[in-house]
């Protein structure tokens, strides 16, 4: 039993059908960390790119070393710090949180690039338009960088979107209930790993499937009418 | 009657070692129209680049309607101009690119109104207004509510000119405004471009390789190399009676075909 679930070992199928309902709750918090993740990574991602992109040195120096740090070490080692570390410092925080703040951080720098490479994407002819019809720089990067830049950024962030999901299975070393955690629990205890370990996967192709395709609606959506996208 | 409305104080720039203007000294009265011509990579249009904010300068003082352009301050005082000055200096010029450079994600309507109603707090009807006349002007009316890249390249950059006459600059700068076009296209753009210089007091900088089209919109052309002015005069006198002999040499190559 788990989570008030209990399950069926008469076969495979009963099996299945009897912890659908576990395997959806650990889903849940897979779907919960990936979007949390990917909102922290979003947010963060954007600072970053910003940061790396200010003319100073002094500034755009260490954002890059973070940044580097960050995609240059494996997402088990930052979490396994977050998790350990800071503790040892006082600061305890719950293991999702955890989990999504690490995802969130080693994604923030693969948006950075994203977002960098959808801004200088754009052509300097437009921003030299904007600056001779005096909008001010504000303007210039809300209304007519950005909306150029999205377009181009959209599919690529789409990718990380599924790869994120993907990486959540790191969190459940973290004790993270998360669906991979909870269909080896199942195992552990039914002796059965072939089934929720199956199923497990297949959830995964289905959400990945969909996510790509949600991307992919998305993208047709944008409006990037005469906007060349090389 | 002299009334300069522009004038370049022993302006250099340089981009590392290169020196791309080099002690140059340069003025545009009220209402007149020059045209520069000259080698490329002589520097022509840097000084547009300048004069319209793109690039600043390394050395010198440009003058914009009495007040410095690239500088602030006292006189004697004067420190590199900030963003609110360059703003409010922005506000008597105007550019026409090469490329056209029009937003590519916005109607031929709202590439003309968004910096009347985004800069100077127009109200949408009446932005939408003077673009329609604006747009009426260049023969494009009929065009408004199109995408750039459903247009042609002289089409687009009508509507280019069309955008920065919303602006009510003083002063328009054309950078090679034909240069892009395909040469059955290259005729729709002078004329409009002519029609302005008859019409209009504005006060126009227009850097061009068609030297047919200087000699007849211009007060005044000055042929530019090595980062200075060589030579400059009405154009009858120049292109018939140029002086230096790196002009007639420049003439000679450009006007043999």
């Amino acid at each position: 039993m788990l989570f008030g679930f209990e399950w069926d070992t008469t076969n495979g199928w009963t099996l299945a059908v009897s912890i659908l309902p576990i395997l959806l709750l650990g889903l849940w918090v897979t779907l919960k960390a990936t979007v949390l993740g990917f909102a922290i990574a979003m947010v963060l991602g954007l600072v970053l790119a910003a940061l790396k992109a200010a003319p100073s040195r002094l500034v755009s120096w260490p954002a890059r070393a973070v940044s580097e740090f960050l995609r240059d070490t494996p997402l088990l080692i930052q979490l396994f710090f977050l998790y350990y570390v800071l503790p040892e410092f006082g600061l305890v925080l719950p293991a999702f949180l955890t989990g999504a703040i690490a995802l969130g951080l080693q994604y923030s720098a693969y948006l950075s690039e994203v977002y960098r490479a959808g801004i200088e994407a754009v052509p300097r002819g437009q921003t030299e338009a904007a600056v001779a019809l005096n909008l001010t720089p504000a303007r210039r990067f809300s209304r007519i960088v950005v909306p150029q830049a999205i377009p181009r950024i959209v599919p690529a962030m789409g990718n990380y979107l599924v790869s994120i999901m993907k990486d959540v299975p790191v969190l459940s070393v973290v004790t993270v209930l998360e669906m991979l955690n909870v269909a080896t629990i199942i195992g552990d205890r039914t002796f059965n790993y072939l089934v929720p370990l199956t199923m497990v996967g297949g959830l995964y192709l289905i959400m990945t499937l969909l996510a790509a395709q949600g991307v992919r609606l998305l993208d047709r959506a944008l409006p990037k009418t005469g906007i060349p996208l090389k | 009657m002299t009334d300069p409305i522009i004038k370049f104080e022993n302006v250099a720039k340089r981009f590392g070692d290169i020196r791309v203007l080099e002690g140059l000294d340069f003025t545009v009265n009220r209402g007149e129209k020059v045209t520069i011509i000259g080698p490329s990579g002589s520097g022509k249009s840097t000084i547009l680049r300048i004069l319209m904010t793109l690039e600043d300068v390394s050395d010198g003082i440009v003058w914009v309607d009495g007040t410095p352009l690239w500088h602030e301050g006292a006189a004697g005082a004067l420190k590199p101009a900030g963003e609110a000055h360059l703003h409010k200096m922005r506000t008597k010029l105007g550019m026409v690119f090469q490329s056209f450079n029009l937003f590519p994600h916005m109607s031929i309507l709202r590439n003309i109104t968004e910096a009347p109603v985004q800069v100077l707090g127009l109200s949408k009807p009446d932005a939408r207004a003077r673009a329609m006349d604006l747009l009426e002007m260049v023969g494009l009316a009929d065009q408004a509510g199109k995408f750039p890249h459903q247009l042609s390249g002289g089409q687009q950059q009508r509507v280019a000119i069309a955008r920065a006459l919303a602006m009510r600059p003083e002063i328009l700068l054309f950078d090679e405004p034909t240069s892009a076009l395909d040469p059955e296209l290259v005729g729709e753009v002078q004329e409009v471009i002519r029609k302005l210089a008859e019409e209009h007091d504005l006060t126009m900088l227009l850097v061009t390789h068609e030297m047919r089209f200087a000699r007849e919109i211009s007060d005044r052309v000055c042929f530019i190399d090595a980062g200075a002015i060589r030579e400059q005069g009405p154009p009858e006198d120049l292109f018939t009676n140029p002086k230096e002999a790196r002009t007639q040499q420049f003439l000679q190559a450009v006007l043999a075909d």
